[in-house]
């Protein structure tokens, strides 16, 4: 019971989009056609769930107070620890969706390689490190709703902005203000999920 | 000051300010702009690490092989992000700084702006024009943080810097306007005001 009401909290009320503005940079940038949103998003879920439990476990039997060594806080060494994890991850799932997804591949483009500096992946790791969870099966929950909830929210607002590219808006909102003021009316819509307790 | 190195100091805060213009670096920090205060801290931050991690790149730009040059920024950057966390972290008790903050911070390293200049500008120009590229891209986003956190927190609380403003005078925050959603909306109404003066910047 605890794993669904973690798991509907991260892909809801903690949205990474909407509550805490992760990975906003190819959020509002490969938002343009929702195919190739759905294919980043999947590939968001997919590293999220690889790297997050790995840096839960270096979290706490490596770089906790007194995990490794009695009396040694090696916390300071995370933030370097965390992105060196991320980087060799995404280099491995970019050569696995190069083999096997040639077509995915030339879509994704630059944004592929770019996963490793979206701040969603490297936010949900810092998170996890501040929410203390208890032992590695919450820790995959989590990474799992909020792959999930980013997923949600690029293929909606991929939807969305495919049907405002028909509309009349003035020529200086064009674009990306348009966009981000989409982002913040969705945002609200998603602020009603805070009211549900779990 | 010779005019190019004026440019590059004034370009990144109007004409290609990097959140209004180049859409980097929008990602971690628009939480941040709830008050003045946790606004200047990052805005402080994101400086120190833009220049820095500039010049130590910059100088470093003919010994690093192309192949491998990502993870040498990276450990650059993360090493930047780690001093400047370890001092704000010893000045929390004084200054009662927001300890989600630190999240915030880390997540400096996976701003676009740090790498995008890096990646752009220092590794092909000397060391005193990248630090102060690095330092003026750094000041064009806390420039937009901290007009988002002035409206944020004069509307939302009352409050500027934490000193009673609107209040006094019988205001009623507006809770609204502390939701994050509401920093994307004023973002947008930033980006409408900048595209109206510089019609030049407009999509088709």
């Amino acid at each position: 019971m605890e794993y669904l009401s973690l798991f509907v909290k991260s892909i809801f009320v903690d949205n990474m989009i909407f509550a805490y503005f992760l990975g906003m940079c190819s959020f509002l940038a490969v938002s343009k056609n929702v195919k190739t949103a759905a294919g980043l998003g999947l590939a968001v879920i997919a590293v999220l769930l690889i790297t997050l439990p790995v840096n839960y476990l270096l979290n706490t039997y490596v770089l906790a107070p007194d995990a490794l060594i009695e009396g040694v806080d090696l916390s300071f060494l995370s933030f370097i620890v965390f992105i060196a994890v991320i980087a060799a991850i995404v280099q491995v799932v970019e050569m696995v969706v190069e083999k096997f997804s040639p077509e995915l591949y030339s879509s994704l483009g630059i944004f592929l390689p770019l996963i490793a500096v979206n701040c969603a992946i490297l936010g949900g790791s810092l998170f996890m490190q501040q929410k203390d969870f208890l032992n590695i099966g919450e820790a995959v929950v989590y990474s799992l709703g909020s792959g999930i909830g980013w997923f949600l929210a690029i293929v909606s607002l991929a939807a969305i902005r495919e049907k405002m590219a028909y509309s009349n808006v003035p020529a200086a909102l064009k674009g990306l203000g348009i966009t981000f003021i989409t982002v913040g009316l969705m945002g609200i819509a998603f602020m009603t999920f805070m009211g549900i307790s779990l | 000051m010779d005019a190019k190195l004026k440019e590059t100091i004034l370009n990144p805060i109007f004409k290609g300010n990097p959140i209004t213009v180049l859409v980097l670096g929008i990602c971690s920090s628009l939480a941040v702009t709830v008050t003045m205060k946790g606004a200047l801290v990052m805005a402080l931050s994101v400086i120190v690490v833009t220049g820095i991690s500039s010049l130590i790149l910059s100088l470093l730009r003919n010994t690093i092989p192309g192949r491998v040059r990502i993870i040498v920024q990276l450990v650059v950057v993360a090493m930047m992000v780690i001093l400047v966390d370890q001092i704000l972290k010893s000045f929390e008790a004084t200054y009662a700084i927001d300890k989600q903050l630190s999240v915030y911070i880390g997540l400096i390293i996976t701003n676009c702006i740090v790498m995008g200049r890096i990646e752009a500008f220092a590794l092909g120009n000397k060391p005193w024009p990248s630090f102060l590229d690095g330092v003026a891209n750094g000041a064009g986003y806390g420039m937009i943080l901290l007009i988002v956190a002035f409206f944020r927190e004069l509307l939302g609380s009352g409050t500027l810097f934490g000193i009673d403003i609107l209040n006094r005078f019988g205001y009623v925050p507006n809770n609204l306007v502390i939701l994050p959603p509401f920093a994307l909306i004023l973002l947008g109404c930033i980006v409408w005001v900048q595209r109206s003066i510089q019609k030049d910047l407009q999509e088709k």
